[in-house]
Protein backbone atom coordinates (compact mmCIF):
# COMPACT_ATOMS: atom_id res chain seq x y z
CA UNK A 1 0.00 0.00 0.00
CA UNK A 2 1.77 3.02 -1.42
CA UNK A 3 0.24 6.40 0.54
CA UNK A 4 0.46 10.00 -0.86
CA UNK A 5 -0.29 12.48 2.03
CA UNK A 6 -0.46 16.36 0.35
CA UNK A 7 0.08 18.72 3.17
CA UNK A 8 0.31 22.60 2.78
CA UNK A 9 2.17 25.25 5.21
CA UNK A 10 -0.11 27.09 6.58
CA UNK A 11 -0.37 30.21 9.45
CA UNK A 12 -0.90 29.01 12.92
CA UNK A 13 -4.67 29.30 14.19
CA UNK A 14 -4.00 32.24 16.09
CA UNK A 15 -1.68 34.23 13.90
CA UNK A 16 -2.57 37.93 13.16
CA UNK A 17 -3.91 38.27 9.58
CA UNK A 18 -2.29 41.62 7.95
CA UNK A 19 -1.01 42.79 4.50
CA UNK A 20 2.42 44.19 4.43
CA UNK A 21 0.44 45.32 0.73
CA UNK A 22 -2.05 44.53 -1.18
CA UNK A 23 -1.30 41.02 -2.18
CA UNK A 24 1.31 39.99 0.15
CA UNK A 25 0.40 38.56 3.47
CA UNK A 26 2.24 40.00 6.13
CA UNK A 27 4.57 36.72 7.83
CA UNK A 28 6.30 38.70 10.35
CA UNK A 29 6.78 37.62 13.55
CA UNK A 30 4.29 34.38 12.20
CA UNK A 31 4.64 30.63 13.07
CA UNK A 32 3.57 28.33 10.64
CA UNK A 33 1.79 24.66 11.38
CA UNK A 34 1.53 22.13 8.78
CA UNK A 35 -2.71 22.59 7.75
CA UNK A 36 -4.67 21.05 10.54
CA UNK A 37 -7.07 19.32 8.19
CA UNK A 38 -3.76 17.19 5.96
CA UNK A 39 -1.89 16.79 9.69
CA UNK A 40 -4.69 15.67 12.00
CA UNK A 41 -7.11 13.79 9.72
CA UNK A 42 -5.40 12.96 6.23
CA UNK A 43 -1.83 11.98 7.68
CA UNK A 44 -2.65 10.44 10.68
CA UNK A 45 -5.10 8.37 8.83
CA UNK A 46 -2.63 7.22 6.15
CA UNK A 47 -0.43 6.46 9.67
CA UNK A 48 -3.19 3.99 10.67
CA UNK A 49 -3.97 2.18 7.37
CA UNK A 50 -0.34 1.77 6.83
CA UNK A 51 0.14 0.60 10.36
CA UNK A 52 -2.62 -1.92 10.26
CA UNK A 53 -1.80 -3.45 6.70
CA UNK A 54 1.56 -2.31 5.84
CA UNK A 55 3.26 0.14 3.39
CA UNK A 56 4.79 3.56 3.06
CA UNK A 57 3.21 7.08 3.37
CA UNK A 58 5.10 9.85 1.33
CA UNK A 59 4.46 13.62 2.39
CA UNK A 60 4.23 15.57 -0.32
CA UNK A 61 4.42 19.81 -0.75
CA UNK A 62 4.40 22.59 -3.10
CA UNK A 63 6.92 25.48 -2.51
CA UNK A 64 10.20 27.11 -1.08
CA UNK A 65 12.81 25.50 1.12
CA UNK A 66 10.73 27.10 3.55
CA UNK A 67 8.43 24.44 3.36
CA UNK A 68 11.08 21.77 4.70
CA UNK A 69 10.51 22.53 8.75
CA UNK A 70 6.84 21.50 7.23
CA UNK A 71 7.48 18.34 5.89
CA UNK A 72 10.03 17.43 8.85
CA UNK A 73 7.19 18.01 10.93
CA UNK A 74 5.37 15.01 8.90
CA UNK A 75 7.69 13.24 9.24
CA UNK A 76 8.19 13.32 12.63
CA UNK A 77 4.71 11.94 13.33
CA UNK A 78 5.52 9.03 11.41
CA UNK A 79 5.57 9.54 7.62
CA UNK A 80 8.20 7.32 5.83
CA UNK A 81 9.37 9.86 2.77
CA UNK A 82 9.14 13.53 2.11
CA UNK A 83 8.63 15.49 -0.91
CA UNK A 84 9.37 18.68 -1.95
CA UNK A 85 8.04 19.90 -4.95
CA UNK A 86 10.41 23.02 -5.95
CA UNK A 87 7.45 25.51 -7.39
CA UNK A 88 5.47 28.47 -6.22
CA UNK A 89 2.21 27.79 -4.90
CA UNK A 90 0.66 30.22 -7.86
CA UNK A 91 -2.73 28.97 -7.42
CA UNK A 92 -4.83 26.03 -6.62
CA UNK A 93 -5.01 24.85 -9.98
CA UNK A 94 -0.62 24.98 -10.62
CA UNK A 95 -0.17 23.50 -7.12
CA UNK A 96 -2.85 20.56 -8.20
CA UNK A 97 -1.05 20.27 -11.25
CA UNK A 98 2.33 20.12 -9.58
CA UNK A 99 1.07 17.05 -7.39
CA UNK A 100 -0.38 15.19 -10.09
CA UNK A 101 2.31 15.61 -12.44
CA UNK A 102 4.52 14.02 -9.83
CA UNK A 103 2.21 11.70 -8.34
CA UNK A 104 1.68 10.33 -11.94
CA UNK A 105 4.82 8.37 -12.22
CA UNK A 106 4.64 7.13 -8.80
CA UNK A 107 1.91 4.98 -9.19
CA UNK A 108 -0.01 5.79 -5.18
CA UNK A 109 -2.65 3.61 -3.87
CA UNK A 110 -4.47 6.55 -1.93
CA UNK A 111 -4.27 9.79 -2.35
CA UNK A 112 -4.56 11.86 0.61
CA UNK A 113 -5.33 15.99 1.31
CA UNK A 114 -6.95 17.65 4.00
CA UNK A 115 -10.47 19.31 2.72
CA UNK A 116 -9.37 22.47 2.69
CA UNK A 117 -6.34 24.67 3.94
CA UNK A 118 -7.59 27.35 6.55
CA UNK A 119 -5.50 29.82 4.87
CA UNK A 120 -6.92 29.84 1.11
CA UNK A 121 -10.25 27.60 2.58
CA UNK A 122 -10.40 26.48 -1.90
CA UNK A 123 -10.61 23.35 -1.31
CA UNK A 124 -10.91 21.99 -4.89
CA UNK A 125 -6.92 21.09 -5.01
CA UNK A 126 -8.12 17.27 -4.17
CA UNK A 127 -10.75 17.44 -7.00
CA UNK A 128 -7.96 18.39 -9.48
CA UNK A 129 -5.77 16.29 -8.80
CA UNK A 130 -8.50 13.23 -9.32
CA UNK A 131 -9.40 14.55 -12.41
CA UNK A 132 -5.83 14.96 -13.49
CA UNK A 133 -5.06 11.10 -12.67
CA UNK A 134 -8.33 10.08 -13.47
CA UNK A 135 -9.00 8.53 -10.00
CA UNK A 136 -13.11 8.31 -8.36
CA UNK A 137 -12.83 11.27 -5.28
CA UNK A 138 -14.90 11.65 -2.16
CA UNK A 139 -14.91 15.39 -0.58
CA UNK A 140 -14.87 15.71 3.18
CA UNK A 141 -14.96 12.28 4.35
CA UNK A 142 -15.04 11.72 7.79
CA UNK A 143 -14.06 7.53 7.98
CA UNK A 144 -11.88 5.60 5.71
CA UNK A 145 -12.26 2.64 5.85
CA UNK A 146 -9.62 0.10 3.42
CA UNK A 147 -10.08 -3.14 2.39
CA UNK A 148 -7.89 -4.62 -0.26
CA UNK A 149 -8.48 -2.51 -3.05
CA UNK A 150 -12.13 -1.85 -1.82
CA UNK A 151 -12.42 1.53 -0.11
CA UNK A 152 -15.70 2.48 2.34
CA UNK A 153 -16.53 6.22 3.18
CA UNK A 154 -18.59 8.19 5.48
CA UNK A 155 -19.41 11.64 5.25
CA UNK A 156 -21.58 13.81 7.80
CA UNK A 157 -24.06 15.77 5.81
CA UNK A 158 -26.53 17.94 7.43
CA UNK A 159 -29.01 15.18 7.48
CA UNK A 160 -27.06 12.53 8.05
CA UNK A 161 -23.86 10.17 7.38
CA UNK A 162 -23.40 9.39 3.74
CA UNK A 163 -22.05 6.01 2.92
CA UNK A 164 -19.79 5.53 0.13
CA UNK A 165 -18.04 2.77 -1.72
CA UNK A 166 -15.49 2.75 -4.12
CA UNK A 167 -11.79 1.23 -4.94
CA UNK A 168 -8.46 2.18 -5.16
CA UNK A 169 -6.19 3.79 -6.34
CA UNK A 170 -8.11 7.10 -5.42
CA UNK A 171 -8.36 10.43 -3.99
CA UNK A 172 -9.82 11.60 -0.64
CA UNK A 173 -10.55 14.36 1.18
CA UNK A 174 -10.74 13.94 5.01
CA UNK A 175 -12.55 15.76 7.41
CA UNK A 176 -12.96 16.04 11.03
CA UNK A 177 -13.75 12.40 12.23
CA UNK A 178 -11.34 11.07 10.37
CA UNK A 179 -8.46 10.53 12.57
CA UNK A 180 -7.28 12.33 15.80
CA UNK A 181 -4.76 14.56 16.45
CA UNK A 182 -1.09 12.98 17.23
CA UNK A 183 1.73 14.58 18.89
CA UNK A 184 5.39 13.37 17.62
CA UNK A 185 7.59 12.00 20.33
CA UNK A 186 11.11 12.90 20.79
CA UNK A 187 11.58 9.52 18.92
CA UNK A 188 9.55 10.23 15.63
CA UNK A 189 11.86 13.75 15.88
CA UNK A 190 14.84 12.44 15.77
CA UNK A 191 14.01 9.72 13.37
CA UNK A 192 12.37 12.30 11.24
CA UNK A 193 16.29 13.81 10.71
CA UNK A 194 17.45 10.94 8.58
CA UNK A 195 14.65 10.21 6.64
CA UNK A 196 14.72 11.08 3.16
CA UNK A 197 13.33 14.21 1.84
CA UNK A 198 13.82 14.65 -1.78
CA UNK A 199 13.68 17.91 -3.67
CA UNK A 200 11.55 17.61 -7.16
CA UNK A 201 12.10 19.75 -9.93
CA UNK A 202 8.53 22.16 -11.02
CA UNK A 203 6.74 20.61 -14.17
CA UNK A 204 6.34 24.67 -14.62
CA UNK A 205 2.94 24.61 -14.18
CA UNK A 206 1.12 27.66 -15.13
CA UNK A 207 -1.65 29.17 -12.30
CA UNK A 208 -5.23 30.39 -13.90
CA UNK A 209 -6.35 32.53 -11.14
CA UNK A 210 -4.57 35.31 -9.48
CA UNK A 211 -5.28 36.95 -6.28
CA UNK A 212 -5.65 41.13 -6.93
CA UNK A 213 -6.09 42.44 -3.73
CA UNK A 214 -6.32 41.23 0.08
CA UNK A 215 -8.60 43.26 2.58
CA UNK A 216 -9.51 43.26 5.86
CA UNK A 217 -13.28 42.46 6.49
CA UNK A 218 -15.52 45.73 7.37
CA UNK A 219 -15.06 46.43 11.14
CA UNK A 220 -17.88 45.65 13.29
CA UNK A 221 -19.81 48.74 14.44
CA UNK A 222 -18.93 48.29 17.93
CA UNK A 223 -20.91 45.85 20.47
CA UNK A 224 -24.46 46.91 21.67
CA UNK A 225 -24.62 45.88 25.23
CA UNK A 226 -27.91 45.39 26.96
CA UNK A 227 -27.99 44.94 30.93
CA UNK A 228 -29.11 41.45 31.85
CA UNK A 229 -32.25 42.62 33.42
CA UNK A 230 -33.63 43.93 30.27
CA UNK A 231 -33.10 40.95 28.08
CA UNK A 232 -36.79 40.57 26.85
CA UNK A 233 -35.60 43.65 24.92
CA UNK A 234 -33.10 42.03 22.85
CA UNK A 235 -35.63 40.63 21.18
CA UNK A 236 -37.12 43.73 19.83
CA UNK A 237 -33.99 44.80 18.38
CA UNK A 238 -33.46 41.61 16.82
CA UNK A 239 -36.52 42.68 14.95
CA UNK A 240 -36.96 46.19 14.79
CA UNK A 241 -33.13 47.44 14.32
CA UNK A 242 -31.18 44.29 13.56
CA UNK A 243 -34.40 42.76 11.26
CA UNK A 244 -33.37 39.42 11.52
CA UNK A 245 -36.50 37.92 13.04
CA UNK B 1 -23.85 36.38 -21.56
CA UNK B 2 -25.27 33.11 -20.78
CA UNK B 3 -24.65 31.32 -17.63
CA UNK B 4 -24.35 27.68 -16.64
CA UNK B 5 -25.44 26.57 -12.97
CA UNK B 6 -25.31 23.33 -11.58
CA UNK B 7 -28.49 22.37 -9.62
CA UNK B 8 -28.14 19.91 -7.00
CA UNK B 9 -31.31 17.71 -6.74
CA UNK B 10 -32.97 16.52 -3.04
CA UNK B 11 -36.04 14.49 -3.96
CA UNK B 12 -36.98 15.85 -7.75
CA UNK B 13 -36.59 19.60 -6.23
CA UNK B 14 -33.06 22.22 -6.15
CA UNK B 15 -31.79 22.40 -2.77
CA UNK B 16 -31.56 25.42 -1.43
CA UNK B 17 -27.57 25.87 -1.86
CA UNK B 18 -28.61 24.83 -5.58
CA UNK B 19 -31.22 28.02 -5.54
CA UNK B 20 -28.75 30.33 -4.33
CA UNK B 21 -26.22 29.33 -7.21
CA UNK B 22 -29.19 30.17 -9.50
CA UNK B 23 -30.00 33.62 -7.39
CA UNK B 24 -26.52 34.34 -7.70
CA UNK B 25 -26.53 33.50 -11.86
CA UNK B 26 -29.56 35.90 -11.84
CA UNK B 27 -28.30 38.88 -10.43
CA UNK B 28 -25.08 38.53 -12.91
CA UNK B 29 -26.92 37.64 -16.15
CA UNK B 30 -30.50 37.59 -17.73
CA UNK B 31 -29.95 34.41 -19.81
CA UNK B 32 -29.40 31.72 -16.86
CA UNK B 33 -29.69 27.88 -17.91
CA UNK B 34 -29.96 25.28 -15.15
CA UNK B 35 -28.77 21.68 -14.92
CA UNK B 36 -29.75 19.50 -12.66
CA UNK B 37 -29.68 15.26 -12.67
CA UNK B 38 -31.81 12.36 -11.86
CA UNK B 39 -35.88 12.74 -11.70
CA UNK B 40 -37.18 16.51 -11.62
CA UNK B 41 -40.90 17.32 -10.37
CA UNK B 42 -41.44 20.37 -13.16
CA UNK B 43 -38.81 22.54 -12.95
CA UNK B 44 -37.49 21.85 -10.05
CA UNK B 45 -37.99 25.60 -8.67
CA UNK B 46 -35.32 27.08 -10.45
CA UNK B 47 -37.68 28.94 -12.67
CA UNK B 48 -38.95 30.88 -9.37
CA UNK B 49 -35.45 31.73 -9.37
CA UNK B 50 -34.86 33.10 -12.18
CA UNK B 51 -33.59 29.89 -14.00
CA UNK B 52 -34.94 30.37 -18.30
CA UNK B 53 -34.27 27.02 -19.10
CA UNK B 54 -33.40 23.85 -16.99
CA UNK B 55 -31.86 21.01 -18.60
CA UNK B 56 -32.36 17.31 -16.93
CA UNK B 57 -30.08 14.42 -17.38
CA UNK B 58 -31.94 11.31 -15.62
CA UNK B 59 -30.11 8.63 -13.78
CA UNK B 60 -27.91 8.13 -11.00
CA UNK B 61 -24.14 9.68 -11.51
CA UNK B 62 -21.25 10.12 -9.67
CA UNK B 63 -18.96 13.25 -9.18
CA UNK B 64 -17.15 12.67 -12.65
CA UNK B 65 -20.26 11.70 -14.82
CA UNK B 66 -22.24 14.76 -13.40
CA UNK B 67 -18.82 16.97 -14.14
CA UNK B 68 -18.92 15.25 -17.75
CA UNK B 69 -22.33 16.16 -18.54
CA UNK B 70 -21.76 19.50 -17.44
CA UNK B 71 -18.25 19.92 -19.25
CA UNK B 72 -20.33 18.19 -22.34
CA UNK B 73 -22.85 21.11 -22.11
CA UNK B 74 -20.64 23.78 -21.69
CA UNK B 75 -18.11 22.97 -24.56
CA UNK B 76 -16.98 25.35 -27.15
CA UNK B 77 -17.45 28.06 -25.26
CA UNK B 78 -21.11 27.75 -24.95
CA UNK B 79 -21.51 29.82 -21.78
CA UNK B 80 -18.83 31.95 -20.56
CA UNK B 81 -19.87 31.11 -16.11
CA UNK B 82 -20.68 28.33 -14.73
CA UNK B 83 -22.26 28.77 -11.17
CA UNK B 84 -22.27 25.85 -8.56
CA UNK B 85 -22.60 25.54 -4.88
CA UNK B 86 -19.76 25.48 -2.57
CA UNK B 87 -20.91 22.19 -0.61
CA UNK B 88 -19.30 18.63 -0.93
CA UNK B 89 -21.23 17.90 -4.69
CA UNK B 90 -19.39 21.04 -6.14
CA UNK B 91 -15.81 20.58 -4.80
CA UNK B 92 -16.07 16.87 -6.08
CA UNK B 93 -17.47 18.35 -9.82
CA UNK B 94 -16.53 21.67 -10.51
CA UNK B 95 -12.93 20.64 -10.51
CA UNK B 96 -13.42 17.71 -12.84
CA UNK B 97 -14.91 20.28 -15.00
CA UNK B 98 -12.41 22.85 -14.98
CA UNK B 99 -9.65 20.38 -15.99
CA UNK B 100 -11.83 18.69 -18.73
CA UNK B 101 -12.65 22.01 -20.25
CA UNK B 102 -9.73 23.77 -19.71
CA UNK B 103 -11.35 26.63 -17.58
CA UNK B 104 -10.58 28.44 -14.36
CA UNK B 105 -12.32 28.04 -11.05
CA UNK B 106 -13.00 30.61 -7.87
CA UNK B 107 -14.37 28.40 -5.12
CA UNK B 108 -16.22 29.73 -2.19
CA UNK B 109 -17.22 33.58 -3.82
CA UNK B 110 -18.64 35.82 -1.44
CA UNK B 111 -19.98 38.52 -3.66
CA UNK B 112 -21.21 38.93 -6.82
CA UNK B 113 -18.16 38.77 -10.01
CA UNK B 114 -17.53 41.94 -11.72
CA UNK B 115 -17.90 41.00 -15.14
CA UNK B 116 -16.58 43.39 -17.62
CA UNK B 117 -13.17 42.71 -18.94
CA UNK B 118 -12.59 39.55 -17.24
CA UNK B 119 -13.73 37.96 -13.81
CA UNK B 120 -12.84 39.36 -10.86
CA UNK B 121 -14.75 38.45 -7.86
CA UNK B 122 -14.88 38.47 -4.13
CA UNK B 123 -13.92 34.93 -1.78
CA UNK B 124 -13.38 34.42 1.99
CA UNK B 125 -9.28 33.79 2.85
CA UNK B 126 -7.75 32.88 6.37
CA UNK B 127 -11.05 31.23 7.37
CA UNK B 128 -13.18 34.61 6.79
CA UNK B 129 -10.77 36.57 8.41
CA UNK B 130 -9.69 38.39 5.54
CA UNK B 131 -11.10 39.19 1.83
CA UNK B 132 -9.48 38.16 -1.33
CA UNK B 133 -10.25 39.75 -4.59
CA UNK B 134 -8.91 37.21 -7.03
CA UNK B 135 -9.35 36.95 -11.43
CA UNK B 136 -9.52 34.73 -14.23
CA UNK B 137 -7.20 34.31 -17.34
CA UNK B 138 -9.50 32.15 -18.94
CA UNK B 139 -11.90 32.81 -21.53
CA UNK B 140 -14.92 30.77 -19.63
CA UNK B 141 -15.01 30.52 -15.78
CA UNK B 142 -16.67 28.19 -12.53
CA UNK B 143 -17.45 30.54 -9.77
CA UNK B 144 -18.32 27.97 -6.86
CA UNK B 145 -20.94 30.46 -4.40
CA UNK B 146 -20.08 29.92 -0.11
CA UNK B 147 -23.60 28.22 1.29
CA UNK B 148 -25.71 31.59 2.27
CA UNK B 149 -23.56 34.38 1.12
CA UNK B 150 -25.66 35.22 -0.97
CA UNK B 151 -29.54 34.16 -0.23
CA UNK B 152 -31.94 32.63 -2.23
CA UNK B 153 -34.23 35.42 -4.65
CA UNK B 154 -37.28 34.54 -5.93
CA UNK B 155 -37.88 36.37 -8.69
CA UNK B 156 -40.90 34.36 -10.06
CA UNK B 157 -41.30 32.73 -13.52
CA UNK B 158 -40.98 29.15 -14.86
CA UNK B 159 -37.96 27.24 -16.52
CA UNK B 160 -38.57 25.63 -20.38
CA UNK B 161 -37.19 22.19 -18.98
CA UNK B 162 -35.72 19.85 -21.56
CA UNK B 163 -33.93 16.51 -21.33
CA UNK B 164 -29.93 15.73 -22.21
CA UNK B 165 -28.82 12.32 -23.20
CA UNK B 166 -25.08 12.48 -22.58
CA UNK B 167 -23.76 8.78 -22.34
CA UNK B 168 -21.11 8.17 -19.48
CA UNK B 169 -18.94 5.35 -18.27
CA UNK B 170 -20.02 3.07 -14.91
CA UNK B 171 -20.09 4.77 -11.44
CA UNK B 172 -16.97 4.42 -9.49
CA UNK B 173 -18.09 6.15 -6.17
CA UNK B 174 -21.44 4.33 -5.40
CA UNK B 175 -23.93 6.12 -2.39
CA UNK B 176 -24.94 3.21 -0.86
CA UNK B 177 -27.07 4.20 1.63
CA UNK B 178 -27.48 7.53 4.07
CA UNK B 179 -27.19 6.64 8.00
CA UNK B 180 -29.50 8.85 10.36
CA UNK B 181 -31.13 11.65 10.97
CA UNK B 182 -29.62 14.67 12.38
CA UNK B 183 -32.10 16.72 11.07
CA UNK B 184 -35.38 15.00 12.56
CA UNK B 185 -35.12 16.67 15.99
CA UNK B 186 -34.67 20.24 13.68
CA UNK B 187 -33.43 22.57 10.87
CA UNK B 188 -29.91 21.46 9.43
CA UNK B 189 -27.22 23.65 10.61
CA UNK B 190 -25.22 24.71 7.28
CA UNK B 191 -28.70 25.75 5.75
CA UNK B 192 -30.23 27.66 9.28
CA UNK B 193 -31.05 31.21 8.53
CA UNK B 194 -30.99 31.50 12.90
CA UNK B 195 -28.70 29.61 15.15
CA UNK B 196 -28.99 29.54 18.94
CA UNK B 197 -25.34 28.01 19.62
CA UNK B 198 -24.28 27.43 23.39
CA UNK B 199 -20.60 26.26 24.77
CA UNK B 200 -18.80 25.39 28.65
CA UNK B 201 -20.64 28.08 30.09
CA UNK B 202 -23.88 26.05 30.70
CA UNK B 203 -21.66 23.58 33.02
CA UNK B 204 -23.16 20.34 31.65
CA UNK B 205 -25.17 18.63 29.19
CA UNK B 206 -28.31 18.47 31.84
CA UNK B 207 -28.59 22.10 31.34
CA UNK B 208 -29.17 22.34 27.18
CA UNK B 209 -33.14 22.32 27.73
CA UNK B 210 -33.85 25.92 27.75
CA UNK B 211 -31.17 26.67 24.62
CA UNK B 212 -33.30 24.14 22.79
CA UNK B 213 -36.25 25.71 23.84
CA UNK B 214 -35.23 29.18 22.80
CA UNK B 215 -34.13 28.01 19.75
CA UNK B 216 -37.18 26.18 18.89
CA UNK B 217 -39.48 29.36 19.53
CA UNK B 218 -37.10 31.29 17.23
CA UNK B 219 -37.18 28.28 14.63
CA UNK B 220 -33.67 28.23 15.02
CA UNK B 221 -31.22 25.35 14.74
CA UNK B 222 -28.84 24.39 17.51
CA UNK B 223 -25.18 24.60 17.65
CA UNK B 224 -22.35 24.24 20.41
CA UNK B 225 -18.15 24.78 20.61
CA UNK B 226 -15.51 22.61 20.12
CA UNK B 227 -14.67 21.98 24.18
CA UNK B 228 -18.71 21.10 24.40
CA UNK B 229 -18.42 18.09 21.50
CA UNK B 230 -15.32 17.32 22.59
CA UNK B 231 -16.31 15.72 25.95
CA UNK B 232 -19.30 14.58 24.27
CA UNK B 233 -22.21 17.07 25.66
CA UNK B 234 -23.03 17.29 22.17
CA UNK B 235 -23.05 15.63 19.37
CA UNK B 236 -20.07 16.35 16.61
CA UNK B 237 -22.70 17.53 13.97
CA UNK B 238 -23.40 20.44 15.95
CA UNK B 239 -19.59 21.91 16.70
CA UNK B 240 -19.13 25.17 14.62
CA UNK B 241 -15.70 27.08 13.86
CA UNK B 242 -12.46 26.55 12.27
CA UNK B 243 -12.27 22.61 12.40
CA UNK B 244 -15.98 22.13 12.36
CA UNK B 245 -18.43 23.65 9.95
CA UNK B 246 -18.54 27.07 8.96
CA UNK B 247 -22.13 28.64 9.22
CA UNK B 248 -23.05 32.13 7.70
CA UNK B 249 -26.51 32.00 9.29
CA UNK B 250 -28.58 35.79 9.54
CA UNK B 251 -28.84 35.71 13.61
CA UNK B 252 -26.18 33.87 15.71
CA UNK B 253 -26.58 33.48 19.53
CA UNK B 254 -24.06 32.33 21.72
CA UNK B 255 -24.81 31.45 25.18
CA UNK B 256 -21.58 30.99 26.94
CA UNK B 257 -19.05 30.94 24.75
CA UNK B 258 -15.80 32.79 25.18
CA UNK B 259 -14.81 33.18 21.64
CA UNK B 260 -11.66 31.92 20.86
CA UNK B 261 -10.43 32.41 17.70
CA UNK B 262 -10.72 29.17 15.94
CA UNK B 263 -14.48 29.63 17.35
CA UNK B 264 -14.73 32.67 15.35
CA UNK B 265 -13.12 31.28 12.09
CA UNK B 266 -16.33 29.33 11.95
CA UNK B 267 -18.99 31.95 12.52
CA UNK B 268 -17.50 35.27 11.29
CA UNK B 269 -20.26 35.43 8.39
CA UNK B 270 -22.64 35.63 10.49
CA UNK B 271 -24.88 39.23 9.78
CA UNK B 272 -25.66 39.65 13.16
CA UNK B 273 -23.85 38.28 16.45
CA UNK B 274 -25.38 38.07 20.10
CA UNK B 275 -23.15 37.03 22.85
CA UNK B 276 -24.51 36.49 26.02
CA UNK B 277 -21.61 35.54 28.59
CA UNK B 278 -20.70 36.41 31.75
CA UNK B 279 -17.48 37.67 31.72
CA UNK B 280 -17.24 40.93 30.62
CA UNK B 281 -13.66 40.22 29.33
CA UNK B 282 -14.78 37.33 26.83
CA UNK B 283 -13.63 37.90 23.47
CA UNK B 284 -16.31 37.10 21.40
CA UNK B 285 -17.97 40.62 22.52
CA UNK B 286 -15.36 42.34 20.50
CA UNK B 287 -16.88 40.46 17.28
CA UNK B 288 -20.58 40.76 18.82
CA UNK B 289 -23.27 43.47 17.56
CA UNK B 290 -25.22 42.73 20.86
CA UNK B 291 -23.86 41.66 23.88
CA UNK B 292 -25.35 40.79 27.13
CA UNK B 293 -22.85 40.15 30.54
CA UNK B 294 -25.08 37.79 32.76
CA UNK B 295 -25.49 34.54 33.51
CA UNK B 296 -27.20 32.25 31.26
CA UNK B 297 -29.35 30.91 33.58
CA UNK B 298 -31.11 34.11 34.28
CA UNK B 299 -31.09 35.58 31.16
CA UNK B 300 -32.38 32.62 29.05
CA UNK B 301 -35.65 32.13 30.74
CA UNK B 302 -35.58 36.08 29.93
CA UNK B 303 -35.28 35.70 26.18
CA UNK B 304 -37.67 32.83 26.05
CA UNK B 305 -40.42 34.78 27.49
CA UNK B 306 -39.67 37.77 25.31
CA UNK B 307 -39.67 35.20 22.07
CA UNK B 308 -42.99 33.46 23.18
CA UNK B 309 -44.68 37.06 23.81
CA UNK B 310 -42.95 37.82 20.11
CA UNK B 311 -44.20 35.60 18.53
CA UNK B 312 -48.20 35.42 20.15
CA UNK B 313 -48.16 39.49 18.74
CA UNK B 314 -46.44 38.28 15.15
Amino acid sequence: MKILVCVSKVPDTTAKIAFSNPTTYDESGVTFIINPYDEWYALVRALEIKESIGGTVVVASVGGADYEPIIRKALAIGADEGVRIDAPENDSFSVATEIATYAKAQSFDLILCGKETIQYNGGVVPGFIAEMLDLPYVAGASKLEVNGTAVKLEREIATGIEVFESTLPMVVSAAKGMAEQRIPNMRGIMAARTKPLATVPSCGASANTSVLQFNMPPAKSGCKMIAPEDAASLIQLLHEEAKVI
Amino acid sequence: MKILVFVENNNGKATKAGLEAVSYAKSLASDVTALMIGSVDDDGGVGECGATSLKVQAGDCDSKAIANIIAQEARDGAYSIIVASQDNLGKEVMPRVAVMNQCSLISGVTALAKTEGGVVVQRNVFSGKALAEVSSSSTATILTVLPNSFGVKKVGGTANVSTLNISNADSKVKLIEVKGNHAEAGIPLPEADLVVSAGRGMKGPENWGPVEELASILGAATACSRPVSDIGWRPHHEHVGQTGIAIRPNLYIAIGISGAIQHLAGVNGSKVIVVINKDPEAPFFKAADYGIVGDAFEVLPKLIDAAKTFNANK
